[in-house]
């Protein structure tokens, strides 16, 4: 790993600021005591790719925009592409097999209740740089190196 | 990528046909891994909320590798929001801590140098200088300690032992000061005994949720989905939604209503006026049960004394009360009438009638539920008070259904903070300092001299960083917690506390935080299952984990900090002469022989330890450190109604709420045949009151400490979203969390927006009389304030909006509100 610490450090000193101008808060983009610029309203990724999930149990996240999306108790907008019903004609993936039990682990005839709100674990994304990189390492990656 | 779903499609059409086909294309055959690819799977409470969901983490080469709901928790049942889906990856940030960092100039530490990398030993000989001084010059008073309702059990109670019965400090607190006090506030005040008498069982069995103050959709998602899931499973089930602001719990409310700022209280007054009114009082229930007291009033802002509104104040900070009958308290709430109340709310009378009839309704089980509108508040304790009121005035109480339940903000606020007692007046299941007999069970059970617990109450939250400006407290350290990020005026209190020269600035992160930026010294820390831990969430269920993988580089988990600390200093140094010479036998001892190595925490062997599992405090101490402050811990609540099981059986089952008597835990508090702590006979017993009784209490509607006026115009109220955990000093190193909610916006009425020549999207400036930040308009995102309020989230480091909130606090319970105070938004 790179060290943005180290790196931030070395400037730093060669730099020899005030200890607030010296900025080892990574996430943030000025001192202490300076109100940044904050950045543009950014837009949602909207080209419907499906992107790779970091492990199978992580729910996808939504490949396109929402904005207005009608998910209250008269209706629910995601599930006219998503329910079992709708997706030959939509050709949206259909909800996972689990979202069909009720809290015991019964199937039931229709989605259940308790995955009502799609965006509890369904988010957009951004057209927004990370703010850092992560070093999750995937599950496959790991594997192949043991075999090597 | 440009490739698009249907090129996708095509691609693996050709595919298919060409393996039908009999020919073999380069994507076939071998691209499926399927030997040794068993993963080790273990249980977690999830790092986050107070919900306290249990999490399945999957290891190998000792990398968490995947993470999701636990189907056997009771608490989720396999479910887990967006954040704990992606739990795996909060460990993995680049830029994680991996060794000291001191701020040296010319190789010498030095206030104004840059951050360094150290050595441990460097690190702590520093430290360890600058708490002797600071002890030196002004006594136990000058040092200090922030930790946090995200402390496992046994972190925070080691702190609070090293500060209290080791440096003789009663200066901690944890960051539940900022979200809980007014919770335990209400309950010492009302019932005697802290935490919810009901449990989540309680959501499958009501007919009506109310929420108070709480956006449960985004801060406690996994609890409402079993909301959603009783409200839309069963017609006739109702949930109401009170708030300042409209936010996604609204998209389950039958009864939405927005009330003024601070009008909560005049509207729990209407309702309990209304159960009098319409004859619905339990009266048999009230009789038996309940005592009716009148609180003193003009109890001021909790803000420093020379501030204008605190010299107005008649009682400031006054908590006392006198006993009254049914009957004066009937008629001191019958002024709250549905004229007046709706007139102070903006809430409609017909709205407030339908309302206050969910509770008068003897065949309707209602659940309250609120969080931090409600302890965020300048009156918390009181508006928890008034909760209770008109729970107990009906008898819907400690019953499948019948709830008022207080949630917690943070995973181990109940377990941690205040079942431990981290707070700076409190000791270990629910005992106070001020309490000589208090005191004594604390030396008693930790076999220490009598006398050694200072009896005064420390510096809490907002007083400590007071302090720090002030010079009072010059030696401080900081675990588990972002508070430069959280303190209200940052400004005028925080940052200069923190910067003051004659302080000394701690740190222990795993991630160089806004607040790490602020301090002197950072300690890099091993984090959620990078040590064992233990938390208790708001049903008061406790939950264990295991140490699942090393933390990175030399990072040390806060325990391991806190005890290896404690060999620097021996109670020659930090103990009193007196109580020396009368108790020879502790002459000489460093802090760690007396508070660790006394017999109890030290007595069991490493060879207790799961198999299976590393345990790196207990590899470099040498015992089973965990186990050994559990158990001596544990011995304060056994017997006192605050019983745990024994350590072991946590390691074994998806947690347990206590009481845990015999094995068994507690559903439901205070009923006969569900506690047993109630007597035979009795039905219902508060026994944290003397008499049995709760305390139902009359207080009036107070005003807030500011509102908006001709210049400063708009309300400002800050809170969460469900993307992010607090600060954002975890989630927001995960990308696919960042890239849902990347910064924080201001949320506000379109009209608003138009009246200032506003735009959504616009840069503007969010001003108080202490400071201000630079944000982007959103006038239709998911939060949809009414006209005079604004919301801002306060995930951003870049965008510290407690630069621009107001360091008023509930007088009571010292908990700052932040979802109160006069802003101006300009174009910037």
């Amino acid at each position: 790993m790179k060290s943005r610490i180290t790196i931030t450090v070395l400037l730093g000193l060669a730099l020899t600021a005030g200890a607030l101008a010296q900025n080892v808060a990574t996430t943030r983009d000025a001192a202490l005591d300076v109100e940044p610029n904050p950045p543009k309203i950014s837009r949602v990724e909207n080209d419907d790719v499906k992107r790779k999930r970091a492990y199978p149990m992580q729910p996808p996240t939504v490949p396109h925009k929402i904005d207005n999306y009608q998910v209250d108790t008269n209706a629910n907008k995601c599930m006219s592409c998503h329910s079992r019903r709708r997706t030959q004609e939509s050709q949206a993936p259909m909800v996972s097999v689990t979202h069909y039990m009720d809290r015991d682990g019964n199937f039931l005839a229709d989605i259940s209740a308790r995955r009502y709100f799609c965006n509890q674990c369904h988010v957009v994304q951004r057209d927004v740089v990370p703010l850092l990189d992560n070093e999750f390492e995937d599950i496959d990656e790991l594997l192949r190196a043991a075999r090597k | 990528m440009s490739t698009t779903r249907r090129d996708f499609i095509r691609a693996n059409a050709v595919a298919t046909a060409a393996a039908a086909a009999g020919i073999t294309t380069s994507a076939a055959a071998t691209n499926i891994i399927t030997s040794d690819t068993q993963l080790k799977w273990s249980k977690a409470a999830c790092r986050f909320c107070g919900t306290g969901c249990s999490i399945n983490v999957a290891t190998r080469d000792n990398k968490v590798v995947a993470t999701h709901g636990d189907i056997n928790s009771e608490v989720n049942r396999g479910l887990a929001c967006v954040k704990g889906y992606f739990l795996a990856k909060i460990l993995y940030g680049e830029d994680r801590l991996r060794q000291p960092l001191l701020r040296k100039k010319g190789g010498q530490y030095d206030k104004e140098g840059e951050f360094t990398p150290v050595s441990w030993d460097e690190a702590f000989d520093v430290m360890e200088e600058k708490f002797k001084k600071a002890l030196k010059e002004k006594g136990p008073r000058g040092i200090g300690m922030f930790g946090s309702g995200q402390w496992t059990v046994w972190e925070g109670y080691a702190a609070s032992k090293l500060m209290k019965a080791g440096f003789l400090s009663n200066n901690i607190d944890p960051n539940a000061r900022h979200c809980m006090a007014s919770a335990v506030g209400g309950f010492m005040r009302t019932f005697g005994i802290d935490e919810p008498m009901g449990c989540y069982d309680d959501m499958e069995h009501a007919d009506a949720f109310v929420l108070w103050g709480s956006n449960m959709a985004e801060m406690h998602p996994i609890l409402w989905t079993r909301i959603t899931d009783r409200r839309l499973s069963n017609p006739g089930v109702k949930v109401a939604v009170l708030s300042t602001f409209e936010h996604r719990s609204f998209e389950l409310a039958d009864m939405p209503m927005i009330f003024t700022p601070q009008t909560d209280m005049a509207i729990l007054n209407y309702i309990a006026h209304y159960i009098i009114r319409e004859g619905k009082v339990n009266k048999d229930f009230v009789g038996k049960h309940v005592n009716f007291r009148k609180g003193v009033t003009d109890i001021g802002y909790g803000l420093r004394p020379e501030h204008p509104l605190e010299a107005k104040a008649a009682n400031s900070g006054n908590g006392g009360s006198e006993e009254i009958g049914f009957d004066e308290f009937a008629k001191f709430v019958s002024t709250y009438d549905e004229k007046y109340v709706s007139e102070l709310s903006g809430v409609s009378p017909e709205r407030l009638q339908a309302l206050a009839e969910l509770y008068a309704d003897p065949d309707r089980k209602v659940m309250s539920l609120w969080t931090m509108g409600v302890n965020q508040h300048t009156r918390g304790v009181w508006v928890n008070n008034m909760l209770y009121n008109v729970h107990l005035l009906t008898g819907k109480i400690s019953e499948p259904g019948n709830s008022p339940f207080s949630l917690t903000g943070q995973p181990s606020a109940c377990g941690t903070a205040r079942e431990v007692g981290t707070f700076s007046h409190r000791l270990p299941a629910d005992m106070v300092v001020k309490n000589p007999e208090h005191r004594k069970i604390a030396e008693k059970y930790w076999k220490l001299p009598e006398g050694i617990v200072p009896d005064w109450n420390g510096s809490h939250a907002v007083q400590q960083n007071r302090d720090l400006k002030d010079g009072k407290i010059n030696a401080y350290w900081v675990q588990v917690n972002n508070n430069v990020q959280a303190a209200p005026n940052l400004n005028e209190e925080t940052l200069p506390g923190y910067r003051n020269p004659d302080n000394f600035i701690v740190v222990s992160d795993a991630y160089p935080t806004v607040t790490a930026q602020a301090a002197d010294l950072i300690l890099p820390t091993a984090m959620w299952v990078e040590k064992e831990g233990a938390y208790g969430n708001a049903e008061r269920r406790t939950q264990f984990w295991h140490q699942m993988v090393d933390a990175p580089g030399e990072a040390k988990s806060d325990l391991w900090q806190l005890v290896e600390f404690s060999k620097r200093f021996t109670t020659d140094e930090v103990w009193p002469t007196e109580i020396l010479a009368a108790n020879p036998e502790f002459k000489g001892k460093s802090l760690y022989d007396v508070l660790y190595r006394n017999g109890q925490v030290d007595r069991y062997p490493n060879s207790d330890i799961e198999e299976g599992y590393s345990n790196h405090e207990a590899e470099d101490f040498g015992f089973y450190l965990q186990k050994g402050l559990f158990e001596e811990y544990a011995m304060f609540g056994r017997g006192k109604a605050h019983d745990l099981d024994d350590f072991d059986v946590y390691h074994q089952v998806r947690g347990k709420r206590w009481p845990v008597v015999d094995g068994k835990e507690t559903k439901w508090r205070f009923r006969e045949g569900s506690d047993p702590y109630v007597g035979e006979g009795k039905g219902f017993e508060f026994y944290g009151k003397p008499d049995g009784k709760a305390v139902v209490f009359a207080l009036p509607y107070e005003p807030p400490a500011e509102s908006p006026d001709d210049e400063y115009d708009m309300w400002l109220s800050t809170g969460r979203v469900l993307e992010h955990w607090h600060s954002g000093s975890m989630t927001r190193r995960v990308p696919e969390l960042h890239k849902a909610v990347p910064s924080a916006l201001v949320y506000m009425h379109p009209e608003d927006a138009r009246k200032r020549k506003l735009r959504r999207g616009d840069e503007v400036k969010v001003v108080s009389r202490r400071g201000e930040i630079r944000s982007r308009l959103e006038t239709r995102g998911r939060n949809k304030p009414p006209k005079g309020l604004v919301f801002v989230p306060w995930f951003d480091s870049s965008q510290l909006i407690n630069k621009v909130t107001l360091d008023a606090t509930d007088p009571l319970s010292k908990e700052t509100d932040y979802k109160k105070c006069a802003v101006k938004i300009v174009k910037a």
